[in-house]
């Protein structure tokens, strides 16, 4: 079920862009708030509900460095090798994964997915290996904290 | 002490075959691999298949194969996740001897830790190439129970040796003594999807730190001629050095196991009917292998071949020769060939 949610998400890339630049804001400017209020109080289920949502959607694992509006909307941590600049040489010809032939490389579906996104360029920037000890945080959080950038592209 | 100043000084080095060459100006590395690509000419490399032994002289006796038809030597890590002798122990037993072997690294079983430390190591065993490699999951080779590591992807791993080599620091920023010189590679393949965003990765892989490229087997000449035409619209083949690997089947039945079951592996049906019809089938093996290079050096871009024969390492030498593609030039080998020094020991 999930799988197929990725799927949808995916081939529209272009409308989950748009919605995501449109909510990204909001949802981060009320965040800001809460942390003003709250603090880290409310951390965990902000976490959950971020999970929950980026989860059905897009198969997030939570990995803490977000980069999926530079990937197609195609979460590259659902790539078992977590290549975070692919695809790699293994792709089968039908364009299905090496290791798990059921699913469709991760990577062809980022590639096809940027082509429908305004920001779709932005998948031939160099992604570096992500930061260990983000897994599990909210990206949105640490957005309305400061400690990353907003903007994927502004990153590192 | 290692007298720092001989590395870059002739005079001062000494009559082993593993001193390390003087680095000529513009040039990363002090290795004669990369003093073959940057005079121009076009390069041969091959892949040496590690012993499942401790025994260095397995790992010269297998080199020695290549004695005067290859310019360097790819050590393969782990390769189809199985496991063998180190690529960085086969890469310092060959150093030794004089040969230029190319550490290939792969992330699957190591954290950037270790792959920064053993990357500095090698350079200064006298390694002076490096391929940068994702890797074969672990699903696919002898140990499917291990732990796949994948801390890094051959993107970040090619600008991790970047930064250590051009700005002399780990990651982490702490400052390197000496930088480790040398020359990054890295792989492409544009036989599988996604076909079309193939050559954007590898303008990727170039951005990245990749001064070389090996690519996979290319079996499919007319595919290749279309990805290297997208590369030069990009402006790719003047910023590295594009590698097209080569394959030698001994039989239709190896050539349709490998297209089944090795990941990433193009191989069109007119190949292997090719190989099924004719009479004598490893020949005819070695036929289109060498056919292969010469329509692959004729390609606008391509710097060279690299030769991958495995359990096949005694004809590479057949293929090169068959192929003509070294002209009148013959690559580096040792004085003393591996005969010799066996009956002198």
């Amino acid at each position: 079920m999930s799988y197929r949610v990725r799927l949808f998400a995916i081939r529209h890339s272009r409308f989950f862009e748009a919605l995501y630049n449109a909510v990204n804001p909001a949802i981060v400017g009320t965040l800001k708030g809460v942390d003003k209020v709250f603090g880290k109080k409310l951390d965990r289920p902000i976490t959950a509900m971020e999970a929950g949502l980026k989860g059905l959607l897009f198969d997030c694992q939570m990995c803490g460095n977000c980069a999926l509006s530079k990937t197609g909307m195609s979460c590259p941590m659902n790539c078992p090798k977590t290549i975070r600049n692919g695809p790699c040489g293994g792709v089968r010809a039908d364009g299905t994964c090496e290791v798990k032939p059921e699913m469709k490389c991760v990577w062809v579906q980022a590639w096809d997915g940027s082509t429908r996104m305004k920001g779709g360029e932005a998948i031939k920037d160099i992604e570096f290996a992500v930061d260990h000890r983000d897994k599990g945080k909210s990206t949105w959080l640490r957005i309305a904290r400061g400690e990353i950038a907003e903007k994927v592209s502004d990153r590192h | 002490m290692i007298d720092i100043d001989s590395l870059h000084n002739p005079d001062r080095m000494g009559t082993n075959p593993g001193d390390p060459l003087p680095r000529l100006e513009g040039h990363v590395s002090h290795g004669r691999f990369e003093q073959v690509l940057r005079a121009g000419h076009f390069a041969v490399t091959t892949e040496i298949a590690p012993p499942d032994s401790a025994d260095p002289t397995e790992v010269l006796r297998r080199a020695s194969l290549f004695d005067g038809y290859v310019d360097a030597i790819n050590a393969t890590d782990g390769s189809g996740a199985n496991c063998h002798m180190s690529s960085l122990a086969v890469c310092a037993i060959l150093t030794r001897a004089g040969y230029s072997p190319i550490l290939q690294v792969s992330c699957r079983d190591r954290n950037r830790i270790s792959i920064q430390g053993d990357t500095l190591g090698a350079a200064a065993l006298g390694v002076c190439n490096v391929l940068c490699l994702s890797g074969d999951d672990v699903s696919a080779g002898d140990h499917p129970e291990a732990k796949p590591v994948f801390d890094l992807d051959s993107i970040s791993l090619a600008k991790t040796i970047r930064t250590m080599r051009d700005d002399s620091q780990f990651l982490s920023g702490r400052k390197l003594d000496l930088a480790p010189r040398l020359f990054i590679g890295s792989s492409i393949n544009p036989f599988v999807p996604p076909i079309d965003n193939r050559a954007d990765q590898l303008a990727k892989k170039i951005d990245s730190g990749a001064e070389y490229i090996q690519s996979q087997y290319c079996f499919d000449v007319p595919v290749l001629k279309e990805f290297m035409a997208k590369a030069r619209d990009l402006g790719l083949t003047e910023k590295a050095y594009i590698i097209i690997g080569v394959g030698v089947l001994p039989s239709a039945k190896t050539a349709k196991w490998m297209r089944a079951n090795v990941p990433g592996v193009h191989i069109p049906d007119e190949i292997i009917r090719r190989q099924e019809q004719a009479e004598k089938p490893k020949l005819e093996g070695r036929k289109i292998c060498a056919e292969i290079m010469q329509q692959v050096k004729e390609i606008e871009g391509v710097a060279g071949v690299h030769v991958m024969a495995y359990r096949q390492e005694q004809w590479v030498g057949d293929v090169v020769k068959r192929s003509g593609v070294l002209g009148d030039r013959k690559p580096w080998a040792p004085e003393k060939s591996f005969a010799d020094i066996q009956a002198i020991t």
